[in-house]
């Protein structure tokens, strides 16, 4: 209805909209103050709707990157403010200091242990979810529920679960006579704990990205695939996984850029005082090693050459995932 | 696959969900009991009767009520924000054409890959230039607009306003910014609210930020949570009363949203 109302409209219309913007051979008349009033609202209005959020992005999103670099090549320090110019001489104090390669490492570990499972249990977790379940609504719903715990609480309640005395990790463990692990002082272990805590909070998240994903597919696909003979884990390696790589990409890339900066989970997870990640900073992080830096020790010159360089072990990382993905994605059309 | 799912199907997601569901109860029955019997281990696995005695003594130890109203003044007005700002724009990179309008957009949807941690430092700053640390606003200023709610609403946009319907608008005299006032901000609003949504819990769960920004005695609900846990003598029967207490509001959030946020986070999949 809308649709034919608006096509016997556009010829009736037509000819006024064109002679608002006169040509000189057209019509010899200066236009009405009315019709360069309209013009102007046509060309300006697109900057002025999009102005006031570049003018708040540039303060709150853009200054503060370029700043970074700059404060990155200052002594600065958190009370006295701006110091001399020092080049890269951060970046060298950073990098000499023993715990920055520790808390990389301590970052990445925690990372691979939590995106990879990750990935696998949400893509399995999406295929459940993508039948004709009774109570659809309620199982996403469901499975969504981690992702309101914030954080802090989700750090608070795993640093518990995970107790090295009385934790019910433990509990469990010694009740099938396996001995307690010391969650909070080993190193590995420690990491294992953190990236719990991170696959519990996001996979039913992605779950859900990757289920949207997974409706997308169209079903004609499906039944070719069946028509061919093609059982249903055939199917879903072959028809499925294809087809959702891209917003594999977006999953990874984003849980990339997310899980590399991880802070709340690892700082609240330590028992002791001094919230470094444990006495021997065995899971410590990176964005922890910023806080460390300037709010701390209160040399802001050294906490924003550690920021610098967690900047560009994402952008490093994202694009090695881009790659790898886009490698497996070519071998997998060759497979076709 | 649109298939009958079996037995198999059922329970493993019913795993799952109580896998999902095992530590808010954790959280709760810990913070029910009493400190002695949380300290030693697992307790009983029926809730204790002492949950209001463990409250209350979150509300002596740490200024609980004051974290709450600045952590929903917060993320409410954050959110109010971004939506009203990134609609607009997101509108202008939707439907209107403009010279540099493609570039832009590539370069906002470019710096959504930068990570908001890279900028505390200068925002630190900034904050102490306006002498606004220590107060919420400075909370609330790096938050005001997000590249990421541009690109959402331009996403939604593109699809749900048609061309014509503004066309029209224009041609029976509507100003541009009334087009966009009663043509393109009601079609908007079912992505506004799930912007809303996801900006307000992005604000309340936001912990970096706040811990350097705020002090003790004005935090925001994660920073009491944090002061909470770090007494020298850990006590977990008020620590995990604390973090059941502050986890409740965001339940209720998603007791009642909890349809459009799984909705939002499926649409955005599909298109982003």
């Amino acid at each position: 209805m809308k649709i034919d109302g608006g096509d016997t409209d556009t010829p009736r219309v037509s000819p006024p909209s064109a002679s608002s913007t006169p040509t000189p051979a057209d019509v010899p008349v200066r236009p009405t103050l009315r019709q360069r009033l309209a013009a102007w609202d046509v060309r300006l209005s697109p900057y002025l709707y999009i102005s006031p959020f570049f003018i708040l992005f540039a303060l709150v999103g853009l200054f503060p990157l370029a700043y970074t670099a700059y404060v990155s090549v200052h002594d600065w320090s958190l009370l006295g403010g701006q110091g001399d110019f020092v080049g890269l001489q951060n970046y060298r104090e950073v990098l000499e200091n023993p715990y920055f390669v520790k808390q990389l490492v301590n970052t990445i570990s925690i990372f691979l242990l939590s995106s990879l499972p990750q990935v696998v249990i949400a893509v399995t977790l999406a295929a459940l979810l993508d039948s004709q379940l009774r109570g659809r609504t309620w199982w996403r719903m469901s499975v969504l529920l981690p992702f309101v715990v914030s954080p802090v609480a989700v750090a608070i309640i795993f640093g518990s679960v995970f107790g090295d005395r009385y934790g019910l990790v433990n509990e469990l463990l010694g009740a099938i006579g396996i001995d307690a692990i010391p969650w909070h002082t080993d190193r590995f272990a420690s990491h294992v704990a953190i990236a719990t805590m991170v696959n519990w909070r996001w996979t039913g998240y992605n779950a859900l990205i990757f289920l949207a994903a997974m409706q997308a597919v169209p079903r004609d696909l499906y039944e070719s695939a069946e028509l061919d003979g093609a059982g249903r884990v055939r199917q879903f390696l072959s028809v499925t996984l294809p087809m959702i790589r891209p917003v594999m990409v977006f999953v990874i890339i984003t849980s990339t850029i997310g899980g590399l900066q991880i802070f709340a989970e690892p700082r609240l997870f330590d028992e002791t005082t001094a919230r470094n990640g444990g006495p021997d900073r065995q899971f410590g992080t990176i964005t922890m090693l910023v806080y460390d830096f300037g709010w701390q020790l209160r040399d802001l010159g050294r906490a924003s050459a550690t920021a610098w360089m967690l900047f560009i072990l994402i952008c490093v990382f994202a694009l090695l995932n881009y790659y790898v993905i886009r490698r497996i994605g070519l071998l997998g059309g060759d497979d076709r | 696959m649109s298939r009958r799912p079996g037995f198999l199907v059922y329970g493993l997601l019913l795993a799952f969900v109580l896998g999902s569901a095992a530590p808010l109860y954790w959280s709760f029955l810990l913070g029910s009991h009493t400190a002695q019997v949380a300290a030693q281990g697992v307790p009983p696995l029926l809730p204790g009767g002492h949950f209001l005695d463990n409250a209350q003594r979150v509300l002596d130890t740490v200024p609980f009520w004051k974290a709450l109203g600045n952590s929903l003044l917060v993320s409410s007005v954050t959110a109010a924000s971004v939506v009203f700002f990134c609609t607009l724009a997101g509108y202008a990179f939707a439907k209107l054409r403009f010279r540099g309008s493609v570039p832009l957009l590539v370069f906002v949807v470019a710096t959504m890959a930068v990570p908001t941690q890279l900028g505390v430092v200068p925002m630190f700053i900034l904050m102490s230039e306006f002498g606004w640390t220590g107060s919420i606003w400075a909370v609330m200023v790096p938050w005001l607009v997000t590249a990421f709610g541009v690109f959402f609403m331009r996403q939604y946009l593109v699809d749900a306003v048609p061309d014509e319907l503004i066309e029209a608008a224009r041609i029976d005299g509507c100003s541009q910014i009334r087009v966009f006032w009663h043509v393109a901000a009601p079609a908007a609003r079912p992505a506004a609210a799930v912007l809303w949504l996801f900006t307000f819990m992005q604000v309340w769960t936001d912990f970096f930020w706040p811990l350097i920004a705020l002090p003790h005695e004005n935090p925001t609900i994660q920073v009491a949570l944090n002061q909470l846990q770090s007494g020298f003598f850990k006590d977990y029967s008020l620590v995990l009363a604390g973090t059941t207490l502050a986890t409740i509001p965001l339940l209720v959030l998603f007791v009642v949203a909890g349809r459009q946020l799984v909705s939002g986070i499926m649409q955005g999949a599909v298109k982003g």
